[in-house]
């Protein structure tokens, strides 16, 4: 029974670990279910939302920055290029201290002190997960020996980048302008343009010049590329691609052949001088002296190159072609002749007598002529070719303040010329209106007599002077001055010719003007105050002569150059166009304290003709102003 | 001669379990070939080597009578005790969990010999006591399980415990133990929740948080469930093909030859795939279950059932956690994961299942 007994007790075990043993078999099955109904809920009814996520998780559209278009000279010379260079950059938000960073980066390639000062200057004006440059343009050892100590450097990458680079420094700077890394201020302007969507990925934008105002042609289409991305982040391949659209070339009006003798032209004066071609207003030169390196700015200025630009009392980044605004002298009596001519105020013949000054009935204080004693009998040719004061004294006086106004502003005085790049500053045509609203006081009869010789509140820039003498020299035909003559489309390579902007001719008659015409080149001649600027040149000149007072005069009180410092001596301005009789240059030399303009400024005209007519370089053997004052 | 060779090898070998485990071994093959990027074979044969090494064990250990093994249990499971406090005294530090013992020739990770042990000692005890099995035996088998767990658990290694824990109380569940005191412990083991929760690890507590809420740390701990569900989810029915998983490739799942390689397979071959793995799941538990029911012994239904019933925890546990029901534990996908430890006492336990299947005629007689 023993045995029976515990065959029951086994039987009744059997039982209940076979009872158990199905239990446990259903719960497990009861969990497989479980898991089946987990991946159905995953994989069927919320596949499209999971589906979504992993595309977003492995796909990235990053964008694909076009290359800037080039800005080319008329004769094709590159201004403005591109060339491809790696820099080093560092998120400053990825790395713990950025500064001990640098330190252990410079032990593995150099690092300035100036990329250091760059480098600290851009971080001040970005944002901390902004990538930003510490050092630019490196060598192809550099990224080896970076690239194999990179693990060291988190937060710091290597990138091919596009750099740009103007081959001819600071010949042409003011016109060409630079570009420079996106600011507050840009990011705003690019909003405002609702292109935000075309910067992205782009870091650097014109700042100035040809630049900055034709940025809209030069950027370009940024294109974008769908990547495929692993979980750090790194792009793996590339699904799809739409190709960015490179920035429009530019062909600028400029000659940077006729630039650089231009501005060679000047050696150390400071200065402007702005050269038109008189039939299409295609400015040939535009010199602010002295210039700047646009290379400095391309990769963020460091503080110290800053300092010294923006500190030097020579002002080099004031561009003083369009901003510089000077009492245009003695240079206006063409104009003046011809105003007096237009309104029937003296014929040609008339002759006045000049004692060497002019007394405004009323007034006791004498106005002066620059020549002691006078010049005698002078007639309206005379009063060009010499220069008389006291004929423009007399004639002003008969004109009137607002037909001086009425007539110059005709020749663009006074309002911007429109000149196709920024910045531009319109002068100042003074008139009885103008002097109420911004004095609320009356004109009065003696403000007119300074006006009459380009003194007094008459204001104009080197770029106005240029626009109006070559008016004259094309007979009439108003100039608004250009400096891009086409834009050659990217993709197409189609160049397309920009039109001129001349306006409607004024009504003058030629024989007035071919009056003016010969004394302007009689100035140029043996009795004139520009004798030297024809001497020996096989085409004609038709010039004026002009000198702004920088430091004002008490009546009476005579000017002695030898006295005043090199900074308060007069500014030395020529305008003249040639040749005479077919004219093909017209220009304006302003010579920031030259002295007289017919020994500093109609000298470097004469190198921009000589060159630009005769293809023919100077040979330089004195110094400006040395020889002897020729005067006013 | 070939087929007494065959004879020779097959005598021992369930037939019907060994297809099975076959063909999720092979599965597992291809997929850590995928999880490995696809571009080299080293893992595969890495895996392929630690398959060799483990079938070996299951071979041998299959041609060892059930009494033998019954006669190793105690020994077995003091040896894995001792190993398991010289861990605890002198053992090696890696990733934050102290896990590894330096035996001089070789370092080994005694946690996963107790995953054997404890089912074989408690099979065996209760088989001592099979004439009349009292609540003082319970009592006792609940002491050597708690040793090795408690050990494991100090580790801390919450993963490998919970098996253990697991294949110790399938032995005293399928020994009867009364639904009263299984009532009376599940409902003590809930109240006593809280005061487990204080004796987890930080990153225990952060695991089981996340679990609840993935959302709340996305880059950290609840990335690796984040970028695993995505995985899923995103293979669909019939997966986006193998190698083509882009969550898998573009290295987005986490630990994806180990652990969450469950993602890899999910996305690659999708709801079919899954389906497939736990339909072979099904077949190993159910043919492990039935071997169970057959066996002649108390020793050998209870060390069979235990053992298949833990395999059953394995790939429940890793499936969960790798879908986000569970939370994340630390357990591989059962002979589908890189790796050759868990592998090894896997098919280990294996092979007692198939001694247990062919030796009973020698035991019934």
């Amino acid at each position: 029974m023993i045995v029976g007994q515990t065959l029951r007790d086994q039987r009744a075990e059997l039982n209940v670990f076979r009872s158990r043993l199905t239990v446990a078999g259903f719960l497990a099955l009861a969990a497989f279910g479980v898991l089946v109904a987990r991946f159905v809920w995953l994989q069927v009814v919320q596949r499209e939302h999971y589906h979504t996520l992993a595309e977003a998780n492995r796909i990235s559209v990053v964008p694909v920055v076009p290359n800037r278009g080039l800005i080319l000279d008329r004769n094709g010379e590159v201004l403005a290029a591109n060339y491809s260079a790696y820099t080093l950059e560092i998120t400053p938000s990825k790395v713990g201290n950025v500064e001990r960073a640098i330190d252990e980066l410079a032990q593995v390639i150099e690092v300035s002190a100036r990329d250091r000062r760059r480098f600290k200057r851009l971080q001040e004006e970005s944002k901390n997960f902004e990538s930003l440059p510490i050092r630019t343009r490196l060598t192809e050892e550099e990224v080896a020996r970076f690239a194999v100590n990179r693990y060291r450097f988190p937060g710091f990458e290597i990138k091919a980048r596009l750099f740009r680079s103007y081959p001819h420094g600071d010949i042409a700077s003011h016109a060409v302008g630079y570009i420079g890394r996106i600011n507050e201020a840009d990011v705003r302007r690019i909003e405002a343009l609702g292109a935000t969507t075309n910067y992205k990925g782009t870091d650097h934008i014109g700042k100035l010049g040809i630049e900055g105002a034709y940025e809209k042609e030069l950027h370009g289409t940024t294109g974008s590329e769908r990547v495929e991305i692993d979980a750090g982040g790194r792009a793996i391949r590339a699904l799809s691609r739409s190709e960015p659209q490179s920035g429009n070339n530019l062909y600028v009006t400029l000659d940077v052949k006729l630039q650089r003798v231009a501005e060679d032209a000047f050696q150390d004066y400071r200065g402007a001088l702005v050269a038109l071609d008189p039939k299409t207003g295609d400015v040939l030169a535009l010199v602010s002296k002295p210039g700047f390196d646009p290379n400095l700015f391309v990769d963020g200025i460091d503080p110290t190159n800053w300092d010294a630009l923006n500190n030097s009392p020579d002002k080099p980044l004031n561009n003083r072609a369009l901003r510089g605004q000077y009492p245009p002298g003695s240079t206006i009596k063409p104009f003046m002749a011809l105003a007096a001519l237009a309104y029937g105020k003296r014929t040609p013949e008339q002759t006045i007598y000049d004692p060497g000054h002019w007394m405004l009935p009323g007034v006791a204080r004498p106005f002066r002529d620059w020549k002691p004693g006078g010049h005698g009998s002078v007639n309206l040719h005379k009063s060009i070719v010499v220069s008389c004061d006291t004929y423009y004294y007399g004639l002003a006086n008969d004109l009137g303040v607002d037909a001086i106004h009425r007539f110059m502003t005709q020749f663009g005085f006074g309002a911007r010329t429109g000149v196709d790049i920024d910045g531009e500053l319109p002068g100042l045509q003074p008139s009885t209106d103008w002097k109420w609203q911004r004095f609320k006081q009356k004109w009065y009869a003696g403000d007119t007599i300074s006006v009459g010789i380009g003194q007094g509140y008459w204001l104009a820039t080197p770029l106005q002077l240029a626009a109006a003498v070559a008016t004259l020299a094309n007979g009439g035909t108003p100039v608004h001055p250009r400096l891009v003559r086409a834009v050659q489309d990217a993709r197409t390579q189609a160049v397309r010719e920009l039109p001129t902007r001349n306006g409607e001719p004024l009504a003058l008659k030629p024989e007035h003007v071919e009056l003016v015409r010969a004394a302007m080149i009689d100035v140029t001649r043996p009795g004139g105050t520009a004798v030297r600027v024809a001497q020996g040149a096989p085409y004609l000149v038709a010039g004026k002569t002009g000198t702004a007072q920088v430091v004002g005069m008490k009546a009476g009180e005579k000017y002695d150059e030898k006295r005043v410092r090199e900074r308060h001596r007069d500014h030395a301005l020529f305008i003249a166009y040639a040749p005479a009789d077919d004219p093909k240059i017209a220009l304006a030399v302003l010579v920031e304290n030259g002295g007289h303009g017919g020994s500093t400024a109609a000298p470097i005209a004469r190198e921009v003709f000589d060159y630009y007519l005769l293809n023919k370089r100077p040979e330089r053997k004195q110094a400006l102003g040395s020889d002897e004052a020729e005067s006013d | 001669m070939i087929s007494r060779l065959f004879d020779l090898v097959s005598r021992r070998i369930d037939g019907p379990l060994m297809v099975a485990l076959v063909l999720t071994l092979s599965l597992g093959l291809t997929v850590v070939y995928s999880a490995s990027g696809g571009a080299s074979f080293d893992r595969v044969l890495g895996q392929a080597r630690n398959i060799a090494i483990a079938a070996a064990a299951l071979w041998i250990i299959a041609n060892i009578p059930p009494q033998a093994l019954m006669r190793l249990a105690v020994p077995i499971y003091a040896a894995g005790l001792v190993l398991l406090v010289g861990v605890a005294l002198f053992g090696e530090v890696r990733n934050g969990a102290r896990r590894w013992l330096n035996l001089g020739f070789t370092t080994v990770q005694p946690s996963e010999i107790m995953k054997i042990a404890v089912p074989l000692v408690l099979a065996w005890y209760f088989h001592r006591h099979q004439e009349g099995i009292e609540l003082k035996d319970y009592a006792v088998a609940a002491v050597l399980l708690a040793l090795p767990v408690g050990l494991v658990v100090r580790q801390p290694d919450l993963g490998t415990a919970l098996l253990i824990f697991a294949s110790g109380f399938f032995v005293i569940f399928l020994a009867g133990l009364s639904w009263k005191v299984l009532a009376t412990l599940f409902v003590g083991g809930l109240t006593s929740l809280p005061f487990l929760w204080g004796m987890l690890h930080d990153y225990q507590r952060k695991r089981v948080l996340t679990l609840l809420d993935p959302s709340e740390d996305p880059l950290g701990a609840g990335y690796h469930i984040i970028q695993a569900t995505i995985a899923i989810g995103s293979g669909g029915m019939l997966g986006k093909g193998w190698l083509n998983g882009t969550q898998a490739q573009l290295d987005f799942v986490p630990e994806r030859s180990t652990d969450f390689i469950l993602a890899v397979f999910g996305e690659e071959f999708g709801l079919a795939g899954n389906l497939v793995l736990i339909l072979l799941y099904v077949l190993i538990v159910g043919r492990g279950l039935m071997i169970a029911a057959n066996a002649s012994t108390t020793f050998g239904r209870l060390v069979a059932g235990a053992i298949t019933l833990t395999f059953f925890t394995y790939a429940f546990v890793n499936m969960g956690m790798v879908s986000g029901i569970l939370p994340v534990v630390g357990v591989p996908l059962p002979m589908v994961s890189y790796g050759g430890t868990a592998l090894l006492s896997m098919l280990a336990g294996f092979g007692i299942l198939m001694s247990i299947s062919t030796h009973k005629q020698l035991v019934s007689s």
